[in-house]
């Protein structure tokens, strides 16, 4: 049997364990919760690996599963398929791959909350939209894994309803998104309009002259909803805040999956952007901005989650550079690399924060390196493949996009400089992250903890570890989706200069951060503004949040309002005077009758 | 014996507005059962006066009618005023006025 | 002028029954009132004999000034009329309270009269002074037993009801149960 034929099976078994999860709420106990939401997930990624080699057997000629007919319209009929080609290989591979250890990791650290049931059906749900945003075949598909994540997104932010500040968050990075998500619906319209489907396939080979500017436009809005999925300027304000849900939905969902929708959006259109290339330059100059302007902000963040947040932003900025770089392959290799790192890095913050009871803050730690030697050591790691140490995973991936985009006509030196100087920048902020949370005095009492932390919270990091390391071993031919690979031909300092720039941060960072004595944050006027997101919160909160809430008020009695009011006060008011009339005297009455009467006499007879 | 026929019907009409007047401006309800009387007189003149117009015996024979409405209703109008009096001391009609609002 | 004298005398009824009515409508105390209703009732009787219809005539003095009005004079009696009455009858009758009644009286006696006034025909000939015959009992009786026999037994009916009703309204309340018998 066609293991492909099994493609199916892959979104749908995590679906399933969704709905059994969900419809069995509350009659589990969490062995059998984390036995269904691991368990699917497990099953899921081995599926993809035996596919993923029968794939790659075959030739690698993309390959369709047509499930069912969706909607039967004439002309325009959409049908459930699902599409495997390299591009959604290597995106199905990293979701199940690195979701598998995520919710394995998340099994053992979620285990004693009373809401674990649920936590598994939203996880579950996720990994089911994610998986469906790469693999379907058409731009509707792809829609509906977009909204789907978006949901699962809200859903795990504000997961810890208890706390009004985490619903706010989960509300913040919905609001947000759904900016980028409606731009991206009006730029499916104008596609389908254009292409007269929304088939994917038909839609990149299509031959059909259409206008450029209608073009331009669908791509500028495709690029609208792929910036607020993946956090960048100007819509990257919810990622930071959306870090108030556990700390395994930011590895998932914030780091390796949901974030890097709009990479993979961009990247499975790019023959459409190919043809408007003015929309690559700028896809390159906003990854490039967010990557410099996330840099300065994790420079000032106390949060060690935060600081991950903000690294994310950056990284992806660097996904977008490659792709407005025209190095497609490139920016999906880092995707790939960065999932394992990031992953691993979360994971392991996760891992410290249990363990310092929930505390959050890095100059609340120090001097983990005694305490937790083997969580230290992974951080470390994670950290050296952040910062593209020379053999690790990032090295290699950050390397292909920076090559590129010296060489690349909508590129250039300009934009490679600026991501020489993200290298530095991200270099500084993970050792100062490095330094302050490992080294020097604790700043903290470490006690045992009320329960023993559980084997199972280290070995779902032991394949991210490696992987993380050896990672960028990994081959990926995208011949057949992107175009035979190309290596561009750079000078050697062009090369090197990438980690010549780490370096230098590294030195910087000991200069500054390695702590002699207990560290404090900064608490200058520019730390807040850094820590604070570089002032767009308030931005936006003056421009859009504070003129509608305005309005809101001002409209609180609106004008249908008044008028239903009016109908009610004029009924009483009618009534009040009329009721005059009737005072129960008959005299009154019997007058009032005649009168009526001697008027009607009186016009019928002056009519008359 | 010759009558004008416009003037009998003025009459009427005299009579009638009479008896309004004095329904409408009394106060007390035993005079104003007076005042209807004369009203219900006024009809009856118009009935006979049609009666004799036409030369016919129904004009008498609806005035009859009409005096055994009058009675019927004076004899229960009357019992209801003495039941008035009885219960608010006065025959003022402005008393009986629960039905207003 | 020449006015024949069953004319005239139909035009002093006439004023007389006009007269007669104002004194009862204006009158404070109730006997008196009901002395000038008696005369008003003859004076139209007087009329009606002055206009061919002598049983109607007759029935109005037997039974209208004869039984209705003595059933008012009964009434009085039981009312038990004291000088406080007298004296709360003329504080009502102030001149405030005949001036609306007395507009709209005018404004509809105008209207009725120029209605009279303004048709052109009364009769088949075309003379406004028309003729009266005598219409006599046996007339009467003829119609009453021949067409109009069924309104008669109706009219027996309302009698009967206004006996009824009339004897059950006046009856004595007992004396223990006065406060529910008073709502009755």
């Amino acid at each position: 049997m066609n293991m492909q034929d099994l493609l199916f099976l892959v979104p749908l078994l995590p679906l399933v364990s969704s709905i059994i999860l969900l419809l069995l709420a509350g009659r589990l106990s969490p062995m059998l919760v984390a036995v269904f939401g691991v368990g699917s997930m497990a099953l899921a990624a081995i599926l993809t690996l035996l596919i993923g080699i029968e794939f790659i057997r075959m030739g690698g000629d993309p390959f369709q599963q047509v499930l069912f007919n969706w909607l039967p319209i004439a002309g325009a009929s959409l049908n459930f398929g699902l599409h495997l080609d390299q591009l959604s290989l290597v995106m199905m591979g990293v979701i199940t791959g690195v979701g598998w250890m995520i919710h394995w990791y998340a099994a053992a650290y979620m285990f004693n909350d009373k809401d674990v049931q649920r936590f598994f059906v939203y996880m579950n749900l996720f990994v089911f939209a994610m998986l469906m945003l790469v693999l379907g075949d058409s731009l509707v598909l792809l829609y509906l894994g977009w909204e789907g994540v978006g949901l699962c997104s809200f859903l795990l932010i504000g997961f810890w309803q208890h706390k009004a500040d985490n619903v706010v968050a989960a509300k913040k990075a919905f609001i947000v998104t759904r900016v980028g998500d409606t731009a991206m619906m009006i730029g499916l319209l104008i596609l389908f309009s254009e292409f007269g489907s929304l088939h994917i396939t038909t839609i990149v080979d299509s031959t059909l002259e259409v206008s450029q500017s209608n073009l331009w436009l669908a791509c500028l809005l495709l690029v609208g909803g792929a910036v607020g999925k993946s956090a960048q300027l100007p819509l990257q304000t919810w990622l930071p805040d959306a870090m108030a849900g556990p700390t395994p939905v930011s590895a998932l969902i914030h780091a390796a999956t949901m974030v890097t929708a709009g990479v993979y959006l961009i990247a499975r259109m790019h023959p459409l952007f190919l043809q408007v290339e003015g929309i690559l330059t700028l896809v390159a100059w906003i990854g490039a901005l967010t990557l410099v302007l996330a840099g300065i902000a994790a420079l000032a963040q106390t949060d060690i989650k935060r600081i991950l947040a903000y690294s994310t932003m950056s990284q992806i900025g660097y996904m977008f550079l490659g792709l407005g770089a025209l190095a497609f392959d490139g920016a999906i290799f880092h995707l790939m690399t960065h999932a394992f790192f990031k992953a691993l890095l979360f994971l392991t913050a996760g891992s410290i924060i249990l363990k310092m009871h929930h505390q959050q803050d890095i100059f609340k730690m120090g001097g983990l390196f005694k305490s937790l030697p083997l969580t230290s050591t992974f951080l470390l790691i994670g950290l050296l493949a952040l910062v593209a140490f020379p053999g690790s995973s990032g090295f290699f991936s950050k390397e292909a996009i920076l090559a590129a985009t010296y060489k690349a006509h909508t590129a250039g030196p300009t934009l490679w400089w600026i991501g020489v100087l993200g290298a530095f920048l991200t270099s500084l902020y993970s050792f100062r992250l490095l330094f302050i949370v490992c080294f020097g005095p604790a700043n903290h009492d470490l006690k045992e903890p009320d329960y023993k932390p559980s084997s199972q919270l280290v070995v779902p990091l032991l394949p991210l570890v490696t992987l993380a390391v050896i990672g960028g071993f990994i081959s990926l031919d995208f011949s057949l989706v992107f175009g035979p690979a190309h290596h561009p031909n750079i000078p050697l300092w062009i090369e090197w200069m990438p980690v010549a720039a780490s370096l230098v941060g590294f030195i910087l960072a000991w200069v500054l951060y390695f702590p002699r004595k207990a560290m404090q944050a900064n608490d200058g006027l520019i730390s807040h503004f850094c820590r604070d997101g570089l002032g767009f919160d308030w931005l936006y909160e003056q421009i859009f949040t504070k003129p509608l809430q305005l309005f809101a008020r001002i409209n609180k009695s609106d004008v249908i309002d008044h008028f239903y009011h009016f109908v009610g006060w004029f009924n009483f008011s009618l009534n009040e005077i009329l009721v005059v009339s009737q005072n129960g005297k008959l005299r009154w009455y019997l007058f009032g009758t005649l009168a009526g009467c001697a008027l009607m006499l009186g016009g019928l007879l002056w009519w008359r | 014996m010759t009558v004008p026929i416009e003037q009998g019907f003025v009459l009427v009409a005299l009579l009638w507005a009479i008896g309004l007047v004095g329904l409408l401006s009394r106060k007390n309800t035993f005079f104003m059962l007076m005042s209807m009387e004369i009203m219900l007189n006024a009809g009856a003149l118009a009935f006979i006066l049609a009666g004799s117009l036409w030369q016919q015996a129904d004009g008498q024979v609806i005035y009859i009618l009409i005096l055994s409405i009058a009675a019927a209703e004076v004899g229960l109008g009357l019992a209801l005023l003495i039941r008035l009096r009885q219960h608010y001391g006065d025959l003022d009609i402005d008393k009986l006025d629960e039905m207003k609002g | 002028m020449n006015i024949e004298s069953g004319q005239l005398l139909f035009y002093v009824s006439a004023s007389i029954a006009v007269l007669a009515s104002l004194f009862v409508v204006t009158n404070k105390t109730a006997v008196h009132a009901l002395l000038y209703l008696v005369v008003s009732l003859l004076a139209l009787a007087m009329c009606f004999y002055l206009l061919g219809a002598p049983f109607a005539a007759a029935l109005q003095i037997i039974v209208y000034a004869g039984a209705i009005m003595v059933l008012f004079v009964f009434a009085v009696m039981i009312f038990n009329i004291n000088q406080s009455d007298i004296d709360r009858e003329q504080r009502w009758l102030t001149w405030q309270s005949w001036v609306g009644p007395s507009l709209l009286a005018m404004v509809l006696l105008g209207e009725i009269v120029f209605v009279i006034l303004s048709q052109q025909n009364w009769a088949t000939n075309s003379s406004s002074v028309v003729q009266i015959e005598l219409v006599d009992a046996r007339a009467v009786g003829s119609l009453l037993f021949g067409p109009y026999l069924l309104a008669v037994e109706i009219a027996s009916f309302l009698l009967l009801a206004g006996l009824v009703g009339g004897y059950h309204l006046a009856k004595e309340i007992p004396k223990k149960n006065t406060k529910q018998g008073s709502r009755q």
